[in-house]
């Protein structure tokens, strides 16, 4: 089962504080991540790659964005 | 990959965006603004509260085009990138207080943290106390982050026209500005207010600050170039990506201070500027402090407002109102130091940002 992170209409710095936290918590697997705008967008990539989660995944939808993150 | 697209939002990109801000802003102060103050978010909304009349401080009362070529900048990018996108029902009320106390706690500084970094820049070493208090401002910031702090989701809003208003606010300020002329000898205009001295008279051609203001709006939403969360990503994750471009805003600027022999080291008689360290500090604490809570620099409120963020509109028209009730209750500072009420100002401000951080906490499992 995937994590979710739905950081959708949340301000900076939510976005990234709740990726952290969820990679924290995860340590390694997958993690979907929803937000609504491409700076959180860019946030969570930045951060999830900072800490050496692969970007497996981005796909825009009609009002958000989802991202899909994994650590082996 | 697709995010890419967008080269602005790199880490070159951003040192790129704060190169030209940097440039061009000692430029306008060169082409007339008043003394390292190129572009001041704070000063400049200020000033425009002074034309609308909503306070009567005769020295700075200026319908300032580039705020209003920030806007209309960020809202002509947004359209053209297909990010412009209506939104807003975030703990308005809040963002509005938020506003005020940023502004009142900017004006005792006298500056927001573009103008905090412009005076460094220019050689005014009492702004290392105000740069000092805006990190600590944003540090406080940054424990409520973690306590959980949240003004709750925003919500996309159904209808195009929803994130119009505050550009449209801003194309009317400017045609206003256009139209409208003071009668001679007098500051008063049919509609508007304009300084014939002090600092509000200083100014860069209208068509310059306009362009200006357009070319940084766009630059700075395709970058989301934000002052405090420069500090706040470096406190909270040690991520650089923000401050290099600020990091590149301060360099640039700082050279061509250098060049244009706008640079004058130093503490004492600086352009706009008081000696009052320990109110420096915390008059810029609580400003950040207040863009921390808030999301962003007043700045990037202003670029989110022309990517149709009514929460930022709101903040925004927050630090307006804000520099109204700062003139008129004796809260704003001068070169002379402190305003007569300004402590009182500033401890409230402490306290209500305070009660927003521990109240406004979503609860950890």
């Amino acid at each position: 089962m995937v994590e979710v992170v739905d950081a959708r209409g949340l301000s900076c710095p939510e976005p990234v504080l709740r990726t952290l936290e969820a990679i924290k918590a995860l340590e390694k697997g997958e993690l979907e991540i929803w937000v609504d705008n491409p700076t959180s967008r860019e946030n969570v990539i930045r951060a999830a790659k900072s800490l050496g989660w692969e970007v497996v995944e981005i796909k825009e939808l009609p009002d958000s964005f989802k991202v899909v993150i994994r650590k082996s | 990959m697709d995010y890419l697209k967008n080269l602005f939002a790199t880490r070159w990109g951003i040192i790129l965006v704060g190169a030209f801000i940097g440039v061009l802003a000692p430029l306008l102060q060169k082409l007339g603004n008043p003394p390292n103050m190129g572009i001041c978010v704070a000063c400049m909304e200020r000033d425009i509260a002074g034309a609308l009349g909503f306070h009567r401080v005769d020295v700075v009362q200026y319908m300032r085009p580039e705020i209003i070529g920030f806007v209309l900048g960020s809202f002509l990018s947004a359209l053209l990138f297909k990010e412009y996108r209506p939104r807003g029902g975030s703990a308005p009320f809040i963002r509005f207080i938020l506003g005020m106390f940023a502004m009142i706690g900017a004006l005792t500084f006298l500056g927001c943290p573009w103008r905090t970094i412009l005076r460094l820049a220019g050689g005014d070493l009492n702004a290392i106390f105000g740069l000092l208090g805006l990190i600590f401002g944003v540090f406080i910031g940054t424990i409520f982050f973690r306590m959980g702090y949240s003004l709750g989701r925003s919500q996309g809003f159904p209808y195009k026209a929803a994130g119009l208003g505050f550009p449209l606010l801003m194309l009317i300020c400017l045609v206003l500005l256009l139209i409208d002329t003071p009668y001679p000898g007098t500051n008063k205009g049919e509609f508007l207010f304009f300084s014939i001295k002090g600092p509000g008279s200083q100014h860069a051609p209208i068509f310059i600050s306009l362009l200006v203001g357009l070319f940084i709006g766009v630059l700075a939403q395709r970058s989301r170039f934000c002052t405090m969360g420069a500090f706040r990503d470096v406190i909270l994750f040690k991520e650089f990506h923000l401050f290099s471009g600020v990091a590149s805003f301060f360099l640039f600027a700082l050279v061509t201070n250098l060049i244009l022999g706008q640079f004058n080291l130093g503490f004492e008689n600086q352009p706009i500027a008081h000696t009052m360290q320990l109110w420096n500090f915390l008059g810029m604490s609580l400003a950040g402090l207040c863009f921390a809570l808030a999301g962003g620099c007043p700045g990037r409120q202003l670029f989110l407002s022309g990517e149709g963020d009514g929460d930022a509109a709101i903040f925004a028209t927050g630090m307006i109102i804000g520099a109204a009730v700062a003139h008129n209750f004796g809260l704003a500072a001068s070169p002379k130091g402190i305003g007569p009420h300004t402590p009182e100002a500033i401890i409230l401000g402490f306290i209500i940002c305070l009660a927003i951080g521990l109240t406004m906490r979503t609860k950890k499992a």
